[in-house]
């Protein structure tokens, strides 16, 4: 079995498309620096792995559980954020138009687009530490929706559908908006992109990270 | 020392206490039972170059202040909880309480164990403390890198530090998740913050280089006091 290694996706628009709301300085590092390094360290981890699977080396490979999954959950997050955003103004940031199912099914659990989109805002601010917020179809495509919150890069996993997600790390804001984490919290919905939410919710998410 | 602090502040409280009293062995202050900010001993530039005024300005007045504002309103709460009897809503204040109440005892400790280079920062320890150190690390280099590689390691947001166990005496390092603060078997003696808002503005995703620069301004006489 020939090596493959997980290389960094490029991202589906320009490094400042997503401004004003995401700057093009917090753009280059997030993508070429910090999920470039959770690459970098899930592909060491995994060598590490297949090695001590070879010798059967039991220690060794729980030793690595938790280095898979940061690593590993750093480059599934990152993958499925990058595409879950899109410039400001675009027909996919346009919920009505790029998301009816999804619409309709946020509406029926939550009241009002108005009142989903404050009870996520809490739910991203009353986060402690690092950690992702993300809109969850439970179980599978078309589930319940549930807004969750995972810690550090903790990814979701399935069944359930991470049909969006919010990055809160600091690293994600903190250039533009140094501890002013509302105000990033309050433009990310002028970047996302529904029309892949809706994908995401109607027909479920293939292993995002696929080699 | 969460559940210490907050008792210390009820007490003043019911006492009627209106003097700024001190509290615990941060040097943590209450006025009129409440938590506030402690002013810094330097200017926000005097950690330069290791650590920016600006990281340092925000770090203290914002995050810093924001803790002990929520760490208030936490105890506030909790305070209404006690007094009405109900169980569910105090442990219900518990992870705000540990949160709020740990970033605010963790950067007090963090603004005193560091100090510019003019008041000593980065001058090595001696006496017991450097005994301790050498005898459990082997020199003071070793014990860095040592410190260094658990800095690198935390895995989100967290804070590694130079602890004391109460049982043994002996020292250690220890890395914390988020704001959970040194308590119970250990004594924090020097405290690292691995937060990304402690460093980002000036090393971005370099947090190796904010790591190696922070030891030429850490106060090791501060250290050697908790030491002993």
């Amino acid at each position: 079995m020939a090596a493959q290694f997980h290389t960094l996706p490029p991202l589906p628009y320009a490094y400042d498309a997503l401004e004003p709301v995401i700057s093009k300085q917090i753009m280059e590092l997030h993508h070429q620096k910090h999920h470039q390094t959770y690459i970098n360290n899930l592909n060491a981890a995994l060598s590490a792995h297949a090695s001590a699977t070879q010798t059967n080396d039991v220690p060794t490979l729980i030793s690595l559980q938790q280095k898979i999954r940061f690593n590993g959950g750093g480059h599934i997050n990152h993958s499925l954020f990058w595409k879950n955003l899109t410039p400001p103004g675009t027909p996919g940031n346009d919920l009505a138009g790029a998301a009816p199912t999804l619409r309709e099914a946020i509406v029926s659990r939550w009241g009002s687009e108005a009142a989903f989109t404050e009870a996520f805002n809490q739910t991203l601010l009353g986060l402690q530490g690092s950690g992702w917020g993300w809109l969850v179809s439970s179980g599978g495509a078309r589930g319940r929706l549930e807004i969750v919150t995972t810690k550090d890069q903790d990814p979701v996993t399935g069944p359930d559908v991470p049909v969006f997600g919010v990055d809160m790390w600091e690293h994600a804001y903190y250039l533009q908006y140094l501890n002013n984490k509302a105000g990033y919290v309050q433009g990310i919905w002028k970047i996302i992109n529904w029309a892949e939410a809706e994908k995401r919710f109607t027909a479920g998410v293939e292993n995002p990270v696929k080699l | 020392m969460a559940s210490l602090l907050c008792t210390s502040a009820r007490v003043a409280l019911r006492s009627g206490a209106s003097a700024t009293s001190k509290a615990g062995a941060a040097g943590l202050t209450f006025a009129r039972g409440k938590a506030t900010l402690p002013d810094l001993s330097y200017d926000y530039g005097a950690l330069e170059p290791s650590i920016s005024g600006k990281i340092m300005e925000l770090h203290h007045k914002n995050h810093h202040n924001t803790y002990v504002t929520n760490y208030n309103n936490a105890v506030e709460q909790l305070q209404e909880a006690q007094h009405k009897g109900d169980i569910s809503a105090q442990i219900a204040l518990k992870p705000a309480i540990n949160f709020n109440g740990g970033g605010h005892l963790n950067h007090s400790l963090f603004w005193e164990n560091l100090a510019p280079s003019s008041a000593g920062g980065g001058e090595p320890p001696s006496g017991a403390l450097s005994q301790a150190i050498n005898t459990t690390y082997g020199s003071l280099d070793e014990f860095k890198n040592k410190m260094n590689a658990a800095l690198a390691g935390i895995q989100g947001s967290g804070w590694a530090w130079l602890v004391k166990d109460k049982q043994t005496g002996q020292i250690g390092i220890r890395t914390y998740a988020n704001q959970d603060p040194v308590v119970g078997q250990y004594v924090p003696l020097l405290g690292i913050d691995a937060w990304e808002h402690a460093y980002y503005l000036q090393y971005q995703n370099r947090k190796a280089e904010y790591f190696k620069a922070i030891w030429d301004v850490i106060n090791w006489k501060q250290v050697e006091k908790r030491f002993s």
